[in-house]
């Protein structure tokens, strides 16, 4: 951890960084409570035990069409104003993969806790390729959702067999989205530091210099190599 | 996409600028690269590039899933019963769909009314249809929305059988269903009932129709989509015009023929 050439700037050495800005929390947390909408009206309208329990097939199916189409509102709204300059340049993170990415691809998927930096002397940036994937998944998965979704509720202009091809596209990605999800949660569990810096938004600097030795980097160029012990 | 030149997001720090170029210890990302490899938007676009390749697969899957789905219902057909077939979509077979507050059951001394513009109104008990004159079908249960079971067995009694037990008076053009949960209703015209050999079953996939699937007594509209065989079936009433279903009030067509048109049926 060297310190040298710390500039007479008061900026305490450990400060934490802004991980998720107040916008970027807000549509992760506005998105995950219409995603826990679907799920549970999706149940109800699939699964028999589930149907058995809840019945009222119309209202549940209005409640899910609703919350299905209120899903992508809150992150449209988030990058279309000034004030989502944080989540659209989270976006382009998620968006490039960097040499260091592909090697942590290659390295299939490092101990927990092993410093990233370490792998052939390539930093990770803020977001991990496991976090890169996920979030292209939600995306694509999301907009495959949201078409099929639509296709089973204004079916009348489609052939039988784009209903059946629709049907069959939906529930198994619904399923696949599930288990994404659910081990998003499991990681989120498992990680508290991280699973607060989506409450409160920052994250120590030693997390950054451990996880996203990158991110660091381009946020203090030089000025806190975030290097692993003993690299 | 954007680069982002401004500085620090630090939560405790005012300030930017930073004389710590020589921080030394090289950055690093050296192998090779005198800058740095990781800038938030270098690199490979693989993230657009993965939305773009699922987004592909969804189209594909949209317009010619209907095939894999067939597919797979034959080798989960094999595994009929076992827990896998329970589990994955589209492998138990049945959407169990109800419009009330779980599958409802029929009321003590459940007896199946005809009444309306007849001349004899009939209330028959489960086994007083079974005495009846039975007609057994084989069909495709086909759900408007697109899931679809294989040979579906009924046996029943066909409903252009019963109206004439009753005695159509003049005038009447249609049925109207009602369910005993309270809510579901249906509708066809007396020429639909012929044309698609509608019947009133008691049987369906070799047992009684249990009471998720309708039971005691259900409708069978082979050539229709599934909403038109009303569940849990308590009274056909004879009318001189078609009211709406259920679910012909929340936007499904009144006129259910999958094919579009009714089957040519010639004796």
């Amino acid at each position: 951890m060297s310190r040298v050439g710390v500039p007479t700037a008061p900026t305490r050495p450990d400060a934490p960084l802004v991980r998720f800005d107040r916008v970027e929390r807000t549509v992760h947390w506005a998105t995950a409570a219409l995603f826990g909408i679907v799920v549970v009206t999706g149940a109800a309208l699939f699964s028999t035990p589930v149907v058995a329990l809840v019945g009222r097939r119309s209202l549940v199916e209005q409640v899910h069409v609703a919350a299905g189409l209120a899903l992508p509102v809150p992150l449209l709204v988030g990058v279309a104003g000034q004030w989502g300059r944080g989540l659209r340049s989270d976006i382009g993170r998620f968006n490039r993969w960097s040499p260091a990415d592909r090697d942590w691809f290659r390295s299939a998927f490092p101990a927990r806790g092993r410093c990233l930096r370490a792998h052939e002397g390539r930093p990770i940036g803020k977001f991990n390729p496991g976090q890169k994937l996920n979030a292209a998944f939600v995306a694509g998965a999301g907009l495959v959702m949201l078409v099929s979704g639509c296709i089973l509720r204004w079916f009348r202009p489609f052939p039988l067999s784009w209903r059946e091809g629709a049907t069959f596209v939906h529930n198994w990605l619904a399923v696949a989205f599930v288990l994404v999800v659910a081990g998003h949660v499991v990681m989120a569990l498992t990680h508290p530091e991280e699973r607060r810096s989506m409450v409160r938004g920052d994250i120590s600097r030693a997390w950054a210099r451990r996880r996203a030795p990158a991110w660091l980097d381009e946020e203090h160029p030089g000025r806190d190599p975030g290097r692993c012990r003993g690299s | 996409m954007e680069e982002r030149p401004e500085g620090d997001r630090a939560v405790g720090g005012g300030s930017g600028a930073s004389g710590g170029d020589g921080a030394s210890g090289g950055d690093g990302a050296s192998g090779g690269d005198s800058r740095p490899v990781a800038g938030p938007s270098r690199g490979l676009p693989v993230g657009r590039r993965t939305v773009l390749g699922i987004v592909g697969a969804g189209a594909l899957g949209i317009v010619f899933g209907a095939h894999v789905q067939s597919g797979l219902t034959r080798v989960l057909d094999a595994l009929h019963g076992s827990t896998i077939a329970d589990l994955v979509p589209g492998g138990g077979g049945f959407v169990l769909y109800t419009v009330t507050g779980g599958y409802p059951a029929p009321p003590a001394g459940f007896r199946l009314t005809v009444d309306g513009m007849v001349a004899r109104p009939l209330h028959l008990a489960v086994p007083d249809l079974e005495a009846l004159p039975a007609t057994r079908l084989t069909a495709d249960f086909q759900c408007v929305t697109g899931w679809r079971v294989d040979n579906v067995h009924w046996v029943g009694v066909r409903l252009t059988d019963l109206a004439d037990r009753a005695g159509v008076l003049p005038g009447a053009t249609a049925f109207h269903f009602r369910s005993f949960d309270g809510v579901y209703t249906e509708s066809l015209t007396i020429d639909q009932a012929r044309e698609s050999g509608a019947i009133v079953a008691y049987s369906m996939l070799g047992a009684p129709v249990t009471r998720e699937h309708g039971g005691p007594v259900r409708l069978a509209v082979p050539t229709m989509y599934g909403y038109k065989s009303i569940k849990w079936l308590s009274t056909i009433s004879l009318v001189d015009r078609v009211q709406p279903g259920y679910w012909e009030v929340n936007g499904y067509p009144i006129d259910a023929w999958i094919d579009g048109r009714p089957p040519d049926v010639h004796p």
